[in-house]
């Protein structure tokens, strides 16, 4: 009996936890819905890590350039979809964006991130990597981190998409995608996104591949209700 | 001296100065360019430069190459290899600052001055004092950066340790650790394994650095200059600053051990060689899969 009560307190207690960021701005409304996309998509390449074996070792199937993720019904990945204008001026949140480097990938390959919102990036390999984010808004820098180096910490002041790559290991990109709202998400393979806590108003949700380009519709949320909306974007072939 | 000879004698001195101000500010909106929004004047050991007077020098001598723009897209551009600095972006590779943040005054005139081996950037010594620092109040209307943020604040170099067998065996574990030989090469030749599809952050090709070829670098030729260019790295190319993990003195063993790669007798490379003489089975060589020594 005691147990069951403190389980359910303790079940009590989680569940607020858990609810407390995204009661931000009340209940509120979501945009929700999936990104696919028309054409051919261009068949990604195998990654040979043969020059770095420390790497090559983590890896037990093929690893495939992450350029353009597709799933099962031509859903599209690692699409940013974030509201591009109409959103509440919210600061940034205040827990950081995490990057990681692991076994010479990028994860994630795309990250979203507010403008002033603290990044830490981690190298969990047994090799040297350069983080070296090309951006031409915000300034440029480049830094190496050894194995076991602690975490560099930067911030980035102005919204841009910013190509990172490693220069020992040129095979490794990605993307910062540096927004000017914290209303953004980065879609898996199956194409899905939501975007929630949205107060009432007329809003720009913008989806973004760093293949395909950006599209952008407009959505209105009047109450708590989810307004559904879906991307197609059009497949280049480079 | 009595009290009003010297109130005359001060407000004469004050009425020669704002004249000279108004001469001043005129002769910059004959040229074009009005003071307020384009760059504003620039100290260089005292000397102050003028964006307007900077314009006419710079289309004499840079624009040739830097364009007329700035950006590095000037009429030579297409022959030259490694390009030429593009100042809209305000990316520079030589520095005193951390990595990402803008250099000081002295930096630019530094490079101005020293010219660039390897490239097509001549020394610019021979330019009178003024005219490299009306150069520079020119070279910083470019970008709107210069406006809105200030130079890095720079590295600290500690002085420099005495060069030793301990020393440079430091040196040489930290150009195993660090993997410099990933680019720079095992015998520091420039021809390591990720070194062929290195690029620079326009997409260009570029070569990392061969040791064994000369002793000067890209942005100085003295310890300090190499201690300086690992610490805030290049800007723009593949070389990272290496600041987070290189601290005070562990700084010079690194640099120690760079020298004995060198093709002149350094002091180091000298007592490198006298000590390889009769331990060089000891070391295991630089490269994968090794711990240095």
């Amino acid at each position: 009996m005691r147990m069951k009560i403190l389980a359910s307190v303790a079940m009590c207690v989680l569940t607020t936890m858990a609810l407390v960021p995204t009661a931000k701005h009340g209940a509120g409304g979501s945009v929700a819905g999936k990104v696919t996309y028309t054409g051919t998509a261009p068949k990604m390449k195998q990654i040979d890590m043969a020059k770095e074996p420390s790497c090559a070792k983590e890896h037990a199937t093929p690893v495939m350039n992450e350029s353009v993720v597709t799933g099962e019904g031509n859903t599209l990945g690692d699409v940013v979809v974030y509201i591009s204008a109409g959103g509440p001026a919210d600061a940034a949140p205040s827990s950081p964006a995490a990057f990681d480097q692991k076994g010479c990938q990028y994860l994630p390959h795309v990250l979203a991130l507010q403008a002033g919102q603290q990044l830490v990036i981690k190298n969990d390999d047994q090799t040297s990597h350069n983080i070296h984010p090309m951006s031409k808004v915000n300034p440029e820098w480049n830094k190496s981190q050894p194995p076991g180096a602690p975490p560099i910490q930067a911030t980035y002041d102005k919204p841009e998409f910013i190509p990172v790559k490693c220069n020992v290991h040129p095979w490794m990109h990605g993307y910062f995608a540096v927004l000017s709202t914290p209303h953004s998400t980065v879609t898996g393979s199956d194409g899905s996104f939501s975007l929630s806590g949205l107060p009432p108003g007329k809003y720009t949700v913008t989806a973004w591949q760093e293949r395909f380009g950006t599209q952008s519709q407009e959505v209105t949320i009047t109450g708590t209700e989810t307004a559904k909306l879906n991307f197609v974007l059009k497949a280049t072939e480079y | 001296m009595s009290r009003v000879a010297r109130e005359i004698a001060s407000i004469a001195v004050l009425s020669a100065l704002v004249a000279l101000a108004a001469a001043d500010a005129r002769a910059q909106s004959i040229h074009g360019l009005p003071t307020e929004g384009r760059g504003s004047d620039t100290k260089v050991n005292t000397r102050v430069g003028r964006p307007s007077v900077g314009k006419q020098e710079y289309t004499r001598y840079c624009a040739g190459c830097h364009g007329d723009r700035g950006d590095g897209m000037g009429e030579n551009t297409q022959w030259i290899d490694p390009k030429p600095r593009d100042f809209t972006q305000a990316v520079f590779k030589c520095r005193s600052t951390p990595s990402g943040t803008l250099p000081t005054d002295q930096d630019i005139i530094n490079t101005m001055r020293r010219g660039i081996v390897y490239s097509n950037m001549p020394q610019w010594r021979p330019l009178p004092d003024q005219m490299q620092a009306d150069l520079l109040s020119y070279i910083k209307t470019f970008s709107p950066r210069w406006k809105t943020e200030k130079a890095g604040t720079p590295v600290a170099i500690p002085a420099e340790t005495p060069v030793t067998t301990e020393s440079i065996l430091a040196g040489r574990a930290m150009f195993q650790k660090f993997e410099c030989w990933k680019c720079h090469g095992t015998e520091g030749r420039g021809d390591g394994p990720s070194a062929s599809g290195l690029t620079d952050s326009k997409d260009q090709p570029i070569h990392p650095y061969d040791f064994t070829t000369g002793t000067r670098f890209k942005c100085g030729t003295t310890n300090a200059d190499l201690y300086r260019i690992f610490m805030t790295g290049m800007d723009g190319t593949p070389m990272a600053s290496f600041a987070d993990n290189i601290k005070g003195d562990q700084g010079w063993d690194l640099v120690h051990y760079l020298r004995t790669l060198q093709p002149v007798r350094t002091p180091e490379a000298t007592l490198w060689k006298t000590w390889l003489a009769t331990h060089a089975g000891e070391l295991k060589p630089i490269g994968p899969e090794t711990g240095g020594r």
